[in-house]
């Protein structure tokens, strides 16, 4: 533990590579190979599932320190962060535990899940008396599910390599399904992991798990501002494949002897939320991995997102939300057939050898986009002006479908190089994929709320409630009687003018910005309701969103996708904000049930 | 209840028989400062009592032409029936806790003060003094549970640690502390044998007041008497395996880029907590802190013996209610001490380093200091 601790101290600390990956490869030579086998699980991202609940874990803290409630909960928003209030409330410990991190997980942590309360309690009270604060910090963080730290999955992957002198794309497959929850990390499994490379692996996809998700990256507004500019970037429209970007789960269905295995990026194992998807892809044959997205499919068309959210959150989905949003599996791309591994065949054959694996079902394929339409264009245009133009006109041709985008339920285009090996993480060096995207919806937005952050942002108020005006103000001097009744807390009359809330935004300030802001919050703050203030509206912001759909969470009656900040608008003063009226235009028509 | 010897207005802390304030943020005729950080030790006062070790900083900080009349530690004045002494408090060279008493009653103003859990002392003034009192005013910057010093032996073993690795690597340990009190507590505390220690500008001036005043420092130098003594070249050779302790305003200035590549730190109080540390944009954080965390608090409340309680700057609505749950009459004023007020501690702690960044002149006040008054922005 102590090890893993300084591990964790050192990338914290660091926000250089090179020191991370050397604070890496010292823990890999120096922890014994069962804590390492865990510590790298955690650095790849493995969540074990909450050994004991937040409320005993608050309860126990609470007592072992002495304090009353409220005063731990007004700890708990300085500090922003459970563990580390935990971590720093308890008096210095009486003992020292030297135990390893393998001992600490397998014989302390995973026994007490589902042990009772008062048990976990006693158990955690007398742990927390052996460990430092920064000990107490990663202990409480690994019971909770919530640790995380600044590394890369690419980082840990080059570390291994270094450190086991084997090359990267190889670690980068073995590490796949490492944090699989249902085999725990081992000094065997790190010995495998770590094992020659001229051990022969298993063929690809055989055991049923996932192979390293190809990520595309995101096309610059620059580069998409206009045909000329596209094609300055990307070169001849005919170089790439073109398929709608749509708003689902990215997804890899693996159909191998056992049988199918549907995995999300994230390598959560899907299966038992779409048990239709699984059922299709029985008729696959063994061998078979396939790359595409998940989504819930209505009347011809994907639905919106939350349809798709209800379903990942049920394992076993009952019968009714199965007919009412049932999913499809949208398949893209072909990485394994027959055994075989496509991975380094160029897209083009990848996508042949799709088409015709599923032109008989049993899934669906993502359409290329107007193949023809926008190679036609291309040619028509060759055949007149010169060459330049003709670029041009097919990328002007695909800028027109990709502008319709929202129309059809989707996000915008993925291009894809014709000739694009289907690459490792987020790598440029076998062919690109690009993802353009639609300009997000926009919305003038007041600040009515606001609360305290974490992480990084503990202490400053930093997450903010919007809302928009419940209809046009007649004109300035209405909007501020409204204000002045805000600031008086006047409850709103019925039917009268008011700021309803309609999203809730975290991201797009710089930390100049946020400090700024924070001034003011602090300065127009009207009440406390423990961690949240509201406040006197004095600024309005230009929100982003993806997406709206009826809602009873916020006031306004809608929840948008996505809500990101894309600037203050200082110059905009508070009646000229959006009004509502314009948000529920935006709905989906009345045949698309949110 | 009898008549309070203390009460708050607008110009500061105010003492009604005996007319006159203690720390006021705005110029009166007569005034107690308590000690020399910019946000208790403000300009244009008529009269000014303070104690007399640190004179030397005050008249540095607020100019040579001031009023000043210096008592020692525990020496007693009357003015207007009141008895007025000063008594250590911990925080830096020459700071003060107010004992005032009139009528039967006896009344403490801390100031800042620094007390812990261990027996221990800031080695460049002298130690907090408990003294009875009918009613403490007490500070509360550090006023959360959350708050727990580690002996500063442990946390100067860390900053020798640090600075050993970066002398090893050939680079320059930055270290960035207020110029008055911490900079001077940090150079009492390091190892001076693990290289040659340089200052900015700020703090050397500080540091010439504290050895005036007989505190032992380590020897010490500027980058420009580095320069005009052997040349940039032999500057940037000294510098390799240097500490160099310097106000955090000048990260990301011309005189750190003097510096090369270096390693920096932060020391304060405010860097017990990930966010603040994160915030701060620094290699490493070191928890050290010039004001008395948790169990000081509660510690040097339970020695005055006090009935009564008033909290200023920090966390008084946390401590008000702690207090009272402990049986205590307990209170607040609001100030300009400091940060404004609950729940925004470290928010106070970062924004410090940002007025001090934007500052022209040096006017950083240690840990508490808040960048602009309640409700100014």
């Amino acid at each position: 533990m102590r090890r893993f601790v300084a591990l964790y101290a050192a990338l914290d600390a660091s926000t250089a590579t090179e020191a991370k990956l050397a604070a890496l490869q010292r823990y890999l030579a120096d922890a014994p190979p069962a804590d390492a086998a865990w510590a790298l699980y955690f650095l790849a991202g493995g969540k074990p599932r909450q050994t004991v609940p937040g409320a005993v874990l608050r309860a126990a803290a609470t007592a072992a320190a002495g304090l009353p409630d409220w005063l731990f909960e007004a700890s708990y928003q300085a500090a922003g962060d459970l563990a580390e209030t935990i971590a720093h409330v308890l008096p210095p410990p009486a003992r020292r535990s030297a135990l390893g991190l393998a001992d600490w997980l397998e014989q302390r942590l995973l026994p007490l899940r589902g042990a009772e309360p008062g048990h976990q309690a006693a158990q955690l009270r007398a742990w927390w008396d052996e460990l430092l604060p920064a000990e107490r910090f990663l202990l409480v963080k690994l019971i909770g599910g919530g640790f995380r730290v600044g590394v890369s999955r690419r980082l840990v992957q080059r570390a291994l390599a270094r450190h086991a002198g084997l090359d990267e794309a190889l670690l980068a497959q073995r590490l796949v399904g490492w944090t699989d929850a249902r085999t725990p990390p081992s000094a065997a499994r790190l010995q495998a992991l770590l094992a020659p490379a001229d051990i022969a692996p298993a063929p690809a996809g055989a055991d049923g798990r996932p192979l390293p998700f190809f990520l595309a990256h995101a096309l610059e507004a620059a580069d998409t501002a206009a045909p000329a500019a596209l094609a300055a970037r990307l070169g001849p429209v005919g170089d790439w494949l073109a398929e709608w970007k749509y708003d689902g789960v990215r997804a890899q269905l693996v159909r191998h002897g056992g049988g199918v295995a549907l995995w999300s990026r994230g390598e959560e194992l899907l299966t038992p939320q779409f048990p239709e998807v699984a059922a299709q892809a029985q008729a696959l044959p063994a061998g078979t991995v396939l790359d595409g997205e998940l989504l819930v499919w209505r009347d011809g068309a994907p639905a919106p997102f939350q349809a798709l959210q209800q379903r990942l959150q049920r394992a076993a989905p009952p019968r009714r939300l199965l007919a009412e949003s049932p999913a499809v599996f949208l398949a893209y791309d072909l990485l394994v057939d027959g055994g075989q591994d496509l991975r380094a065949a160029p897209q083009w054959q990848r996508r042949q050898r799709l088409e015709a694996r599923l032109a008989g079902g049993p899934l669906p394929v993502s359409p290329l986009v107007a193949p023809l339409g926008v190679a036609a264009a291309a040619a028509a245009a060759a055949g007149e002006g010169d060459a330049n133009d003709a670029a041009t006109r097919g990328w002007a041709a695909l800028a027109a479908l990709q502008a319709g985008a929202r129309a059809r339920g989707v996000e915008g285009l993925m291009l894809k190089h014709r000739d694009a090996a289907y690459g490792s993480g987020r790598t440029k060096a076998g062919g690109v994929w690009w993802k353009w995207k639609v300009a997000p919806w926009t919305v003038d937005a007041v600040l009515v709320y606001a609360q305290a952050g974490h992480g990084r942002r503990a202490g400053l108020y930093t997450d903010y409630t919007f809302a928009v005006w419940s209809r046009p103000p007649a004109d300035a001097a209405e909007a501020d009687a409204v204000l002045q009744a805000i600031a008086r807390r006047e409850p709103p009359q019925a039917g009268a003018l008011q700021l309803v809330a309609c999203a809730k935004a975290y991201t797009g300030l710089d930390d100049a910005e946020l400090q700024a802001v924070d001034r003011v919050i602090r300065a127009s703050t009207l009440e406390k309701f423990g961690p949240v203030r509201s406040l006197r509206p004095s600024l309005v912001f230009e929100l982003g969103f993806e997406g709206i759909a009826r809602s009873a969470r916020h006031k306004s009656g809608v929840a948008l996708r996505f809500p990101r900040i894309l600037r203050i608008r200082r110059d905009k003063p508070l009646h000229e904000a959006d009004a509502l009226p314009a948000l529920l235009a935006l709905l989906p028509g009345p045949g698309d049930r949110p | 209840m009898t008549d309070p010897l203390v009460i708050a207005r607008p110009q500061g802390l105010y003492c009604p028989p005996g007319d006159f304030y203690i720390d006021p943020w705005r110029p009166v005729e007569r005034a107690v400062i308590t000690h020399a950080h910019a946000d208790h030790a403000r300009a244009g006062h008529g009269q000014v009592l303070a104690t007399a070790v640190s004179e030397g900083v005050l008249r540095s900080r607020l100019g040579a032409g001031l009023t000043l009349q210096g008592l020692a530690y525990g020496e007693a004045v009357v003015h207007r029936g009141v008895r007025i002494s000063l008594h250590p408090a911990g925080h830096v060279l020459g700071s003060a806790q107010v004992r005032l008493e009139h009528g039967g009653q006896v009344w403490v103003a801390s100031g800042d003060y620094f007390l812990s859990a261990h027996d221990e002392r800031n080695p460049t003034c002298a130690p907090f003094e408990p003294v009875r009192c009918d009613c403490f005013i007490t500070e509360s910057t550090f006023g959360l549970p959350l708050y727990r010093w580690a002996p500063q032996a442990e946390v100067f073993a860390e900053i020798d640690a640090w600075w050993r690795a970066n002398a090893a690597a050939g680079r320059p340990s930055l270290l960035l502390a207020y110029s008055l009190g911490k900079a001077q507590r940090l150079l009492a505390g390091v190892d001076a044998a693990i290289g040659p220690i340089v200052v900015h500008g700020a703090v050397a001036p500080i540091n010439a007041a504290y050895r005036a005043a007989g505190v032992p420092l380590p020897e010490t130098a500027t980058l420009d008497a580095l320069d005009a003594a052997g040349g940039r070249r032999a500057a940037a050779a000294h510098l390799r395996g240097a500490l160099v302790v310097a106000p955090p305003s000048v990260l990301a200035s011309a005189w750190a880029r003097r510096l090369g590549d270096f390693s920096d730190g932060f020391a304060s109080g405010w860097m017990a907590l990930r966010g603040a540390r994160r915030r701060q944009g620094v290699d490493r954080g070191f928890v050290l802190s010039d004001h008395a965390d948790w169990p000081g608090l509660q510690r040097a409340i339970a020695a005055t013996g006090a009935e009564r309680v008033i909290v200023t700057h920090g966390q008084e609505a946390v401590m008000v209610r702690w207090l009272q749950e402990q049986g205590l009459q307990a209170g607040s004023f609001r100030t300009a001490y400091g940060d404004e007020g609950e729940g925004e501690g470290e928010g106070a702690g970062a924004a410090t380093a940002v007025a001090e960044a934007t500052a022209t002149a040096p006017a950083e006040a240690g840990d508490a200091a808040a960048p602009t008054a309640p409700g100014a922005v």
